[in-house]
């Protein structure tokens, strides 16, 4: 009985404002989950346990409501009896609702001595809930002032404690004036402070409160719960105080662990069922660090709301001062539904750049595409990079770990709004010749892939010279961060042109002024350069696997643009490139290379049907250029990978066709087969594999043996093995004919 | 006019570049002020809540200089003076000047053109008194109208301007001598060099240098200080070339440049001014 009368708590939201104990809302919460699941599970053993306990508890409850003045703990055995089954009871499985009306009437009514007061107050702990009522005739003995300082000191922590167990809190809200009352005492003042600042709303605010805080302020002098709120007051109504918070935000209020703590851990404990509790999830601001600078204190500013709307009209009569139509402050914006709840009356923080490290007003910031909020934060976030640039200003070394942390977020807030600010494309622009390539490298190579895309820069001089000079000299890694870097902004810009081009009601980029051909260029530049420097590094690192990694994964990208973006351009890769992938010794660059050069393809063939439907702009059609230079390249494949005449058929300029005479004075026997889908030095490796399985026990080792009658086999075998980009490759590209034919071809190398 | 710059003349101004003010209005400068002085007061006692309205030991003043402005875009300048209230008396007598600041924009259109209505363009300012308070009143601006602060330091190219640029100027009153501090890099211990020309004389070279009257180069003001150059290595053999210049007087100004001017002529002010505010928008933009 009494269990489901605990289980059917009424349910209250948390606390909006952080000030919920969040750990004993936990365990409320964990105590009251689901509750006829775990009743059933444990019913027949709970109802037992609770039967004897609770039988053991109702005549202490009584004795405990009729019990008489000044009886003496140490003379009276019933008094000790029925302590003692409170105490145990509390602490076992915590005190049903109705207990605490009498156990607390018993405890400040000032009829007991002080030592019986406080172990029955320590063991006020509640198994779910504490009734309201029985909170408002504790505070009327409160008022009267029938138990000692002591016990009202006692009581408030109690109440601070177990402010979130209480069932209603309408009430005891009404009584908020009396509490106010309660700050005189001395002794009360910081836990009077502790609940008020738990019970204190708007419409609690008023200038003469205000002006009492401040009295006491200036009769105690800076006391940490007073500030706390003062500072509250100052949330809902800014205009009426004037208050600087320390940078480092105290804790305002010792934790309030009281005699309670152990107790609640225990029962949380013996309470079993409760199911893990989700935290919420927090989309905070990072906590700013204290800084040695006189002015400009903090990199990451926290949003506080501006009390600009009070400006006009702070002199006006203090009533007007709460009228309703006030905005939402961003302080209390923690959730993603309370943003969507405020949205209409929401208004950004006193200072822009405080939405960099709040996803919600990044949110907001998106929706409302208002020019001075651009400007605001371009203003800011320009002026902090100028000023922060540990490479830039001389002896701004030491804090390279702070700025490192700024630039982290201000990637962040570029991905998060998938857009690049200009402030950084600009400050990128004017420190890069600067930078050394190791501080902040990956932040800053982050944030080269966000760059926006915008005809008008010159990218040349600004980011490719600079980028460039680096790169050639900087290691291999650094050369591949770069490549990835430059890869990404090649995918910012291809998914920015979708989305933004195809919408023409954007305002913002027809401010750009950009014209279609011009973005194009832009984009065929970016893929010109990052071919170039391909080329060089290639040579510089020796064909390194990892470097032929990273510009295959580019190359992925650009071979679709036409089809997986919309974009009429296409880019073969240079021959520098192209030729040190097709001649890779591994197995797994090749592989890529037949998977871009089937994309290539297809995205041709795409193009050259719809060029053929006239569905396309004539203006941008791809030029006989790529078509051939496509063919070079695939002549070339299919001569390396399959027909074995690559050195006779390439037409490449620069590519592999070597005169006969020329290929004698290598002192290569077979050169002519050193180059097919066997011989391939990165094919030759599973090759070996497939004649162990194919002739187990042969081992001539008899290569030829694989074209001319297990072809088929031996495709099978490589695909099998994840080659699926060579398998896509030659079912498009090479032309199978009948097996007849082949076999002539086998005869003809032969 | 020359009442409102008379306070201007011969006091050094830190320089401040700042970014144009968000929903800063000129007809609630009085409750700035009472808002600004809370704010102070709450920063001087650390942390302690302070009441809007009250009467305080500093008293702050916000008021507008319509005069100081270079053309009919530029709003007009906007002057913070802070006074302390003497605790024996509360008379208005004594109270004391202990800081100034001013906003102000001359021939600002750069950056003024093309900016939405919400926002106020006075991007040079210039503070004289205790650092301290300069950050404080810079914080209050910072945080109330969403701007930034950022000292604006003068390179040795626009110090040569500024030289060039003076020289050239005329003064009724027997000149001071133009001064150049130059100084000398990578040195164990700090060495300056002062280098003072007769202002007739520097004229008269500024004269043969500069081609047509009322217009600058680059070119022309490179000349100068070569010319400058020459006659001090032909006597000491240094060549100023490889040194920095640090500070150049004159008597229309000084310039300093870790970014601190002082005004001499009050005819003068808005020219100065107006090359402090170009410096200012290239700070900025």
């Amino acid at each position: 009985m009494q269990r489901k009368k605990g289980s059917g708590t009424p349910k209250q939201p948390l606390q909006d404002r952080q000030k919920s104990q969040s750990d004993l809302s936990a365990w409320r919460k964990g105590g009251t989950i689901d509750p006829e699941k775990s009743v059933q599970d444990h019913q027949s053993l709970n109802d037992q346990e609770a039967n004897s306990k609770q039988d053991s508890l109702e005549p202490a409850l009584s004795y405990f409501a009729k019990v008489q003045d000044h009886i003496s703990l140490k003379r009276n055995s019933a008094l000790q009896r029925h302590l003692a089954t409170v105490e145990s009871i509390a602490l076992q499985r915590g005190l049903p609702p109705e207990a605490f009306d009498v156990l607390l009437n018993a405890a400040l009514s000032g009829k007991l001595a002080d030592t019986v007061n406080t172990r029955l107050l320590k063991s006020l702990i509640p198994d779910s809930v504490i009734p309201e009522t029985s909170v408002v005739s504790s505070v009327s003995w409160l008022c009267v002032s029938k138990c000692s300082s002591n016990i009202q000191v006692l009581f408030l922590r109690w109440l601070i404690t177990f402010f979130d167990f209480i069932d209603h809190k309408e009430e005891l809200h009404a009584l908020y004036g009396f509490f106010f009352y309660f700050l005189q005492d001395e002794k009360m003042c910081p836990y009077v402070c502790h609940v008020l600042y738990l019970l204190t709303r708007k419409e609690n605010v008023k200038p003469f409160r205000v002006r009492r805080l401040l009295d006491l302020q200036a009769k105690m002098g800076m006391r940490s719960h007073l500030q706390a709120l003062l500072s509250l007051y100052k949330l809902f109504c800014p205009e009426l105080v004037t208050i600087i918070l320390p940078a480092k935000t105290k804790t305002y209020f010792k934790n309030a662990e009281g005699p309670w703590k152990a107790a609640i851990k225990t029962i949380r404990q013996r309470k079993q069922k409760n199911s893990p509790v989700p935290q919420p999830l927090l989309l905070g601001t990072a906590q700013p660090r204290s800084r040695k600078r006189k002015w400009n204190t903090q990199l990451m500013i926290p949003a506080s709301s501006t009390n600009r709307n009070h400006l006009e009209e702070v002199r006006q009569k203090n009533s007007d001062l709460y009228s309703t139509d006030e905005c939402f402050p961003v302080e209390q914006l923690q959730t993603f539904p309370q943003l969507l709840q405020n949205i209409h009356h929401l208004e950004f923080p006193s200072r822009m750049g405080s939405v960099l490290t709040n996803p919600l007003l990044l949110h907001y910031m998106n929706c409302i595409k208002d020019e001075s909020v651009y400007l605001r934060l371009y203003y800011w976030l320009g002026q902090t990079l100028q000023e922060e640039c540990t490479w830039c200003v001389a002896d701004n070394s030491q804090h390279e770990e702070e700025f490192k942390d700024f630039l982290e977020t201000l990637c962040s807030a570029q991905c998060f709004l998938q857009e690049g600010l200009s402030p950084c494309e600009e400050f990128l622009y004017r420190s890069l010749p600067l930078w050394d390539g190791l501080c902040c490298r990956s932040q800053i190579l982050r944030l080269v892939s966000w760059i926006p895309l915008n005809s008008f820069s010159e990218m040349k001089s600004h980011l490719y010279d600079p980028l460039a000079q680096l790169f050639f000299t900087s290691s291999l890694y650094f050369k591949c961060s770069v490549l990835e870097s430059l890869k990404g902004l090649l995918q910012n810009w291809l998914n920015w042109q979708m989305v933004h081009l195809d919408s023409a009601s954007d305002s913002r980029i027809h401010s750009l002024n950009t014209t279609f051909s011009g973005l194009l260029n832009m984009v065929a530049e970016l893929i010109h350069f990052v071919g170039m420097i391909s080329t060089v590094a290639l040579r510089l690192e020796s064909d390194h696997t990892f470097l032929l990694y990273f510009i295959l994964d580019f190359y992925e990208t650009v071979c679709d643009m036409y089809l997986k973006y919309n974009l009429p351009l296409l880019i073969m890769p240079p021959a520098g490139v192209f030729y040190p992938m097709l001649l890779s010794m591994d197995s797994v660059s090749l592989n890529q290379l037949c998977y871009i050069m089937y994309r290539y393809r297809t995205n041709l063939v795409a193009a050259k049907e719809n060029e053929q439907s006239k569905k396309e702009i004539q203006q941008f059609r791809f030029s006989n250029e790529t078509y051939k230079e496509y063919n070079q390249y695939i002549t070339a494949m299919v001569g390396c990978l399959w027909t074995s005449n690559a050195f006779q058929k390439d037409i490449h300029p620069q590519g592999l066709r070597m005169d006969d005479e020329l290929l004698n004075k290598t002192a290569v026997e077979e050169f002519r087969t050193s180059f097919n889908i066997v011989y391939h030095p990165a094919m030759i490796g599973y090759a070996v594999l497939f004649l162990q399985q194919a002739c187990p026990g042969d081992i001539t080792f008899n290569f030829n043996l694989i074209k001319v009658r297990f072809l088929n086999w031996y495709l099978e075998y490589l695909y099998a093995q994840g080659l699926e980009g060579l398998k896509v490759f030659i079912e498009s590209s090479i032309n199978r004919v009948s097996k007849a034919s082949r076999n002539e071809a086998g005869n003809m190398e032969k | 006019d020359s009442q409102t710059t008379a306070f201007l003349l011969r006091k050094h101004w830190v320089l401040y570049s700042v970014t144009p003010l968000y929903k800063f209005s000129s007809a609630h400068l009085k409750v700035y002020a009472k808002l600004l002085s809370a704010f102070i007061a709450a920063e001087k006692q650390k942390g302690l809540a302070v009441e809007v309205g009250v009467e305080l030991d500093i008293k702050v003043a916000v008021t507008s200089l319509p005069d100081l402005k270079g053309s009919d875009q530029d709003e007009a300048a906007i002057l913070v003076q802070l006074s302390l209230r003497s605790q024996a008396s509360q008379k208005k007598s004594e109270e004391k000047l202990v800081w100034s600041g001013w906003f102000c924009s001359v021939c600002g259109d750069d950056l003024s053109k093309n900016m939405p209505e919400d926002f106020t363009c006075l991007p040079v300012f210039l503070a004289n008194g205790a650092e301290s308070y300069t950050s404080i009143v810079g914080s209050w601006f910072q945080k109330t109208f969403d701007c930034c602060f950022h000292r604006l330091a003068i390179s040795p190219l626009n110090l040569s301007w500024m030289a060039a640029m003076w020289t050239g100027c005329k003064v009724d009153e027997t000149a001071s001598a133009m001064e150049l501090v130059f100084s000398v890099p990578h040195l164990p211990q700090s060495l300056d060099i002062l280098y003072a020309i007769h202002p007739e004389d520097a004229k008269a070279l500024w004269d043969t240098v500069q081609k047509t009257p009322g217009e600058i180069t680059q070119e022309e003001v490179d000349v100068f200080m070569d010319c400058l150059y020459s006659h001090f290595h032909r006597h000491f053999k240094i060549h100023l070339s490889s040194t920095k210049l640090v500070k150049v007087s004159t008597a229309i100004a000084s310039a300093h440049c870790d970014g601190i001017i002082k005004f001499l002529q009050s005819q003068y002010v808005i020219e100065v001014l107006m090359l402090l505010t170009e410096l200012a928008i290239s700070q900025i933009q």
